[in-house]
């Protein structure tokens, strides 16, 4: 489906988290404090993959995980977006080659945009927002 | 011949008030996340931010889980959003005098407020999700707990009114030609103050809005009621939130602020109907601020018991104190 306008313009963040250690859960938390303020751009945070644009997702993805990634990521409504919001959800980061990871991330999903960092600062998930609204805006100018 | 234009004149003004009832809906609901933005020292969305909500929601993909029911689930929304302007029919916008005024008062219109919320628990037990299921139960009981203070309100306004000889206290032209404070005296006038608190607290309840939002609850309940609705399905219950706003709070503008401007402005009954109609939006959206976007910032949400204890035995009692002064006045006065 194409993107629209009305969808780079109500982003809904539903937050998935796949085993992460909390620290990008604090930096999610204070990237929607009033400092920051997403809400100009029409992003919130919802609590249903039903009702998600974007599937924030945090962790390396252990074992246990996978499945409910991958149901997860069904359960959520087309036209979507996967950002990939720390180090460990990238590459493994600090649980790098652990026995227990079915990830990183982009071995179980497709992922969008990556935010690097560990946790990333709250400006950096905001710029990585950002950058999947222009991703959106590219694909609706003709790349699909 | 009189028929066909009192006919004529009902399916015209149900078009027209529906969509100015799913604009001026959206358009609240733009103005209430502003306005509570700018409470917490944000920005906030742009106003227009609901219509792109809206329009975003009906571009999605709209998925019926798998144990769902699914006649009913589809069913759902539709029924919350045509009750909801169902609602509307039955009550005055601005100068307008209500499109099916004739045909249901006042009981009517509280038998009917309690359909979108019915809607909504048929929907979320129908979608199968412990989720919904859970979220369904508590938007029953938070019903059941904000109807009695509410039917408070209503039986004092028109046994004020019954008081006074009028034939049809129940009737909305009734209870708006003659507002509570125009026969009031002063213990009377503090009885309807207390009325007016009861009804404004009943609002957020009503419309599942925080500290009421047990029912839809995201943290815990993950959204509740609607947890599994996707797509059309939640546009049109995003549509429907809107007009239930606007129907909520014109009951409490026809009960307690009647007035209009078109007795003051001189000239064509054109301008005194547009000055009536801004009036009322000001009307509206006062009410929306107090009631809804003020108490929502201030406030976390209750628990499901503490809703029932509050309404109950609190805002019921307040209810019923304000009654008490209404009888006091009208017998001292009388
Ligand atoms: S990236 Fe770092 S801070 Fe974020 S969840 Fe992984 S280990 Fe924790």
């Amino acid at each position: 489906m194409k993107p629209t306008p009305a969808l780079n313009r109500s982003l809904w963040v539903f937050h998935l988290n796949t085993g992460s250690c909390n620290g990008c859960e604090i930096e999610i938390v204070a990237a929607i404090t009033p400092r920051y303020d997403p809400e100009r751009f029409g992003i919130k945070l919802v609590g249903s993959p039903r009702h998600a644009d974007v599937l924030m997702v945090t962790g390396p993805v252990p074992k246990k995980m996978k499945e409910r990634v991958l149901r997860v990521y069904a359960q959520t409504p087309d036209p979507k977006v996967v950002i990939c919001c720390g180090t460990c959800g990238e590459s493994g980061g600090v649980y790098y080659d652990s026995y227990n990871l079915d990830g990183p991330i982009d071995d179980v999903i497709p992922v969008d945009v990556y935010i690097s960092g560990c946790p990333p600062r709250p400006e950096a998930i905001l710029h990585g927002v950002v950058k999947a609204i222009e991703k959106l805006e590219r694909l609706e100018r003709g790349a699909a | 011949m009189a028929d066909w234009t009192a006919f004529l004149y009902a399916i015209l003004g149900t078009v027209l008030i529906s969509f100015f009832g799913m604009g001026f809906g959206l358009g609240i609901l733009g103005v209430d996340r502003k306005l509570a933005a700018h409470m917490q020292a944000r920005i906030g969305p742009p106003l227009r931010q609901p219509f792109i909500d809206f329009r975003k929601l009906l571009l999605k993909e709209n998925i019926v889980p798998e144990n769902a029911i699914p006649w009913l689930f589809n069913a759902a929304p539709v029924f919350a959003l045509a009750s909801s302007i169902t609602i509307l029919l039955y009550l005055p916008i601005g100068g307008l005098p209500p499109v099916l005024g004739n045909y249901g008062d006042i009981i009517l219109v509280m038998y009917l407020l309690t359909v979108p919320a019915l809607a909504m628990v048929a929907g979320g037990f129908a979608s199968g999700s412990p989720y919904a299921t859970v979220g369904a139960q508590r938007e029953m009981i938070t019903m059941i707990a904000y109807e009695f203070p509410l039917a408070t309100v209503l039986i004092a306004l028109a046994w004020r009114l019954s008081v006074l000889g009028v034939a049809n206290p129940f009737s909305l032209s009734a209870l708006t030609a003659t507002p509570v404070w125009a026969m009031a005296g002063p213990l009377g006038a503090v009885g309807a103050v207390l009325l007016l608190i009861v009804l404004i607290l009943v609002t957020p309840g009503e419309l599942s809005r925080v500290p009421f939002d047990t029912p839809e609850a995201e943290t815990e309940l993950a959204g509740g009621l609607i947890v599994e609705y996707s797509g059309r399905n939640l546009a049109m219950f995003y549509l429907a939130q809107g007009v239930k706003t606007v129907a909520m709070t014109s009951v409490i503008v026809a009960l307690f602020f009647p007035w209009g401007l078109s007795g003051l402005i001189p000239g064509s009954p054109v301008t005194g109907f547009v000055a009536d109609l801004i009036f009322y939006v000001i009307k509206v959206l006062a009410v929306v601020f107090i009631s809804v976007s003020v108490i929502r910032v201030v406030m976390a949400r209750f628990r499901i018991n503490q809703v029932v204890t509050l309404y109950w035995v609190f805002i019921g009692g307040l209810g019923i104190l304000g009654l008490l002064l209404l009888v006091l006045d009208s017998l001292g006065g009388v």
